[in-house]
């Protein structure tokens, strides 16, 4: 099937974007990646500049997939990143829009690739169990309440893709930051530095210029893993609860 | 040349125990002066970065992705062996080494593959109490399943990402070591050479992938956590932007490879469609906890199935051929990863294939949804459930076990697994080969040391399923930390290295001069074209089934994409911006010149 594409091309940072029209033919068994894939074999048979994008897994783990596919990030499939998007979705002369995952704290690197490592700063902020290799108990010592296990794990299937960030319309890192809260703090392994986590992480992710949450939820709806907003109001009462009983200046 | 694999002498299960209490250390005044580079964030180099960072060590991380959290080792999806022996089924750490080293058919060094069963229990406490949340049973505790080749259930896991949330859990403890400063994190970084100084490794040098800049980077021991090669046949179930650059290179400068020959093929990965196919996808081997492989008895089936005009639930029981349960009544289904896929191939050779492109077997999972759904409404008090019912609640409980997984092969084939048998296909997944060290982890190069899957000693012929994690964490937080002091208390006296040595001149010129050599071609195909050929050539002479006429033929092939690599190859963009063309393997061809 024939495809029109109207792909955002930005040479670096420091320059304007803006979008560019292509035509590309695909077929319905190819991933979205592999259109790609086939459009930038044809760019560069025409020794023009191939699109960039980043990929790597292509099943939807890593985490490093972005684009915004007419209009919603990982494209229009739910719980789904873009490298697992099929082309069966698409059909003959339809026109796509792709373009990069927009936010202040994402700045652009190239054409559709972002800067995300905003987010690795907020986890080193705070979002781990400080526990040296050697010291750990017997894995059995804690038992863990299944249900809270399972919650635990439901958060921590965030793959710190941004597509939360991108979907909100105040580019809040909430999900993202709530979902690592949430997972730690369910266990009780996690809980010794439940308050300090909190308030290192957020105070991070508001110096990383990330916006207000305003329960928009459009992160919900749009992450590709389904993590639930209901983390978020776990964040929340974690964090006013912190804020509250803590000695520390907030 | 002579290779010493240094292990310790005395009984097997007490070298370990013994290296540990005589090895030589390094205090720790003498730690803090000492740098290390680690180059690779995979679960082997996160967690060595991390562990040696707590000790004391100057760590110098190295990755090419945006985040260490990207690493390929976050793909595993089944899990990870330990001899906790929590089932009470007569698990122990000689048992694990024994089938460790009888599934890699008696290739893998003893003395290192019993260390490996040592510390696997220690790895599961490690990560437990990082917070890596493993699946557990109602009272809490953890739960274990099995895996190919093994007669226990000895294998960890978090639903089908044991990889992430084990990467996750390495990931954090590094992330805490860059923030208190004990470990400096190079992303976007890509080795590109191993610098030598008078006979030891003494760098690295690096490409800046966001604006091309070549630098370089000393330290006074050198840590590659690189990864496998399995690239090399361009369709693997490898990460696309797996390659093996930095493990290449230093056998350009010396080291040695052992076992390059060993590839593992997984008898489990979603079949290729078409020739734009960019990776295979892995269905993971716990599926064969519960899956059952067949293909159909009669030709005329076979036939039917491939037109479309019978579909797999149609053909009778009487007419399947559930060919590994047939050959292997032991193992049944769950026979090792090399049996599993030889048996597919030849299934397929006898025209048994039911694609259209006749490679690919039944993966059926009707008789696990029954089995599970009748248990399920006895213990719901059901009497006298209906199917509709049993049905239902045997997909339940398959749902809880491997919905990601289920969920994964339907958006990638459209087809419904609960209600239609997977179908699959082998392909390369894994490289037991890889750089020669010792049992100290140590390359022939003094001050190279290699972890992971980058090394060659732990599997010998063959990888048994949940022990790459288990091996790269193993290698990351528990071996590593004690033996690398045996080199590093030889250097307590060496200064900070210079970069400023004429080795480091050297090597860059070497990397800038290959880097434009590239860029000038100036010919007319892509780095991936040539890629997407080498991978067929591998795949058809060197792949599953191998032969003298077929290698040598490979080989020929091979020397003449290379030539032709050299005089066509176009790289669009320039080497000093972000160019991912760049990133490519473009270092294949020099790898070819192995086949020489
Ligand atoms: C789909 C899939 C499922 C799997 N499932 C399981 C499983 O269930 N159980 C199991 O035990 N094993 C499994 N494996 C195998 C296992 O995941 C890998 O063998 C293991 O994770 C490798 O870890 P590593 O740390 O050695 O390397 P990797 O995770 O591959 O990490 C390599 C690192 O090196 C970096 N790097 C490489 N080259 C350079 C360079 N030149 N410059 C800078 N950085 C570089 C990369 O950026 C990356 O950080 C699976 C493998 C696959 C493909
Ligand atoms: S919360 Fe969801 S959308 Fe946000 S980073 Fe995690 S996986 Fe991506
Ligand atoms: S490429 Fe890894 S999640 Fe999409």
């Amino acid at each position: 099937m024939k495809l029109n594409l109207k792909i955002w091309r930005q040479k670096n940072n420091s320059t304007k974007g803006g979008f560019k029209s292509y035509q590309v033919d695909a077929n319905t068994h190819m991933s979205f990646l592999e259109m790609l894939d086939v459009l930038n074999e044809t760019l560069i048979a025409k020794k023009e500049e191939p699109v960039a994008f980043e990929h790597d897994c292509r099943e939807g783990i890593c985490g490093v997939c972005s684009m915004v596919i007419d209009g919603q990030t990982h494209g229009p499939w739910k719980g789904t990143t873009t490298c697992q998007l099929h082309m069966r979705e698409f059909k003959e002369g339809d026109t796509i829009t792709i373009e990069p995952f927009r936010a202040k704290s994402f700045p652009v690197v190239k054409d559709l690739v972002v800067d995300r490592s905003a987010f690795d700063r907020i986890i080193q902020a705070g979002g781990y169990i400080s526990v040296n290799t050697g010291q750990a108990p017997d894995g059995n010592a804690i038992p863990v309440e299944r249900e809270k296990s399972s919650f635990a794990f439901e958060a921590a299937a965030c793959i710190g893709c941004g597509a939360c960030v991108a979907a909100c319309p105040n580019a809040s890192a909430m999900l993202f930051v709530s979902a690592k809260v949430s997972h730690l703090g369910l266990l009780p392994q996690g809980d010794v530095e439940h308050s300090d986590r909190v308030l290192n992480m957020v105070k991070q992710m508001d110096d990383e210029g990330f916006g207000r949450c305003s329960n928009v939820t459009a992160c919900e709806a749009e992450c590709p893993k389904e993590i639930s907003v209901a983390n978020i109001a776990r964040l929340n009462r974690a964090y006013f609860g912190a804020a509250l009983g803590s000695e520390k200046k907030v | 040349m002579k290779l010493d694999g240094k292990v310790p002498s005395g009984d097997l299960a007490d070298k370990w125990t013994t290296y540990k209490s005589t090895c030589p250390i390094v205090a720790p005044h003498n730690k803090r002066r000492l740098d290390v580079i680690v180059v690779g964030t995979g679960l082997a180099g996160a967690s060595a970065a991390a562990s040696l960072a707590e000790l004391g060590y100057n760590v110098k991380a190295f990755t090419f992705h945006d985040s260490p959290r990207r690493a390929h080792s976050i793909a595993a999806q089944g899990g990870i062996n330990a001899a906790k022996n929590y089932a009470n089924d007569g698990d122990s750490v000689y048992r694990l080494f024994y089938d460790t080293i009888k599934g890699g058919d008696y290739r893998a060094r003893e003395g290192n593959v019993h260390r490996l069963a040592e510390v696997s229990n220690n790895i599961i406490d490690q990560c437990v109490a990082q917070g890596v949340p493993f699946a557990r049973e109602y009272g809490g505790l953890l739960e274990t399943r099995s895996f190919g080749g093994v007669q226990v259930s000895r294998t960890f896991y978090a639903r089908g990402q044991t990889g992430q949330q084990l990467l996750i859990g390495a990931y954090q403890a590094l992330s805490r070591q860059i923030h208190i400063g004990k470990v400096e994190m190079y992303n976007r970084h890509e080795m590109l050479d191993v610098v030598i100084v008078d006979g030891k490794a003494r760098g690295i040098i690096t490409r800046n992938l966001l604006n091309g800049k070549i630098e370089r980077f000393g330290a006074h021991a050198v840590i590659l956590a690189t990864g496998g090669y399995g690239n090399v046949f361009y369709l693997s179930t490898n990460a696309m932007n797996c390659n093996v650059t930095a493990a290449w290179r230093a056998v350009k400068r010396g080291a040695l490879m052992a076992n390059p020959c060993y590839t593992q093929i997984h008898p489990t990965c979603i079949p290729v469609s078409g020739d734009y196919q960019s990776k295979l996808t892995l269905m993971s081997e716990s599926l064969r906890n519960d899956g059952r492989v067949w293909v159909p008895q009669k030709m005329e089936d076979v036939k039917a199935i491939r037109e479309g005009k019978k579909k797999p639930v149609d053909i009778p029981e009487a007419d399947r051929d559930y060919y590994l349960e047939r050959r292997y009544p032991s193992f049944g289904n769950l026979v090792p990863r090399d049996v599993a896929s030889r048996a597919a191939k030849v299934a397929c050779d006898e025209g048994r294939g039911v694609n259209a492109s006749g490679l690919a077997v039944f993966l059926d999972f009707a008789s696990a949804i029954q089995r599970y759904g009748s248990s399920k409404a006895h213990a719901q008090g059901l009497e006298h459930p209906d199917k509709a019912t049993i049905t239902r609640l045997g997909e339940e409980v398959i749902e809880e076990k491997y919905g990601n997984l289920f969920q994964m092969y339907e958006k990638i084939t459209g087809d419904n697994p609960y209600k239609t048998p997977m179908m699959i296909f082998p392909a390369v997944h894994y490289t037991m080969g890889g750089l020669w060290v010792d049992y100290n982890l140590e390359t022939n190069i003094p001050g190279l040391f290699a972890l992971g899957e980058a090394n060659f000693s732990d599997h010998g012929a063959n990888r048994l399923g949940a022990s790459a994690l288990m091996q790269g964490l193993a290698d990351g937080y528990f071996v590593i930390p004690y033996t690398i002091g045996t080199f590093l208390s030889g250097e307590i006296r060496s200064d900070k290295v210079d970069t400023g040595h004429e080795a480091f001149a050297l090597a860059e010129k070497e990397v800038q001069d290959r880097l434009s050599r590239l860029m000038n071609i100036g010919g007319n195909q892509s780095v991936e074209s040539f890629h997407r050929r080498l991978g067929l050539t591998m795949w058809d002479y060197c792949g599953m089934a191998r032969n003298e006429e077929g290698l040598k033929k490979a080989r020929q092939i091979i020397r003449d994409l290379r030539e032709e690599f050299y005089r066509d190859l176009y790289v669009p963009g320039t080497q000093d911006e972000f160019n991912p063309e760049l990133e490519k393997p473009t270092e294949s061809p020099t790898l070819w010149s192995s086949v020489k």
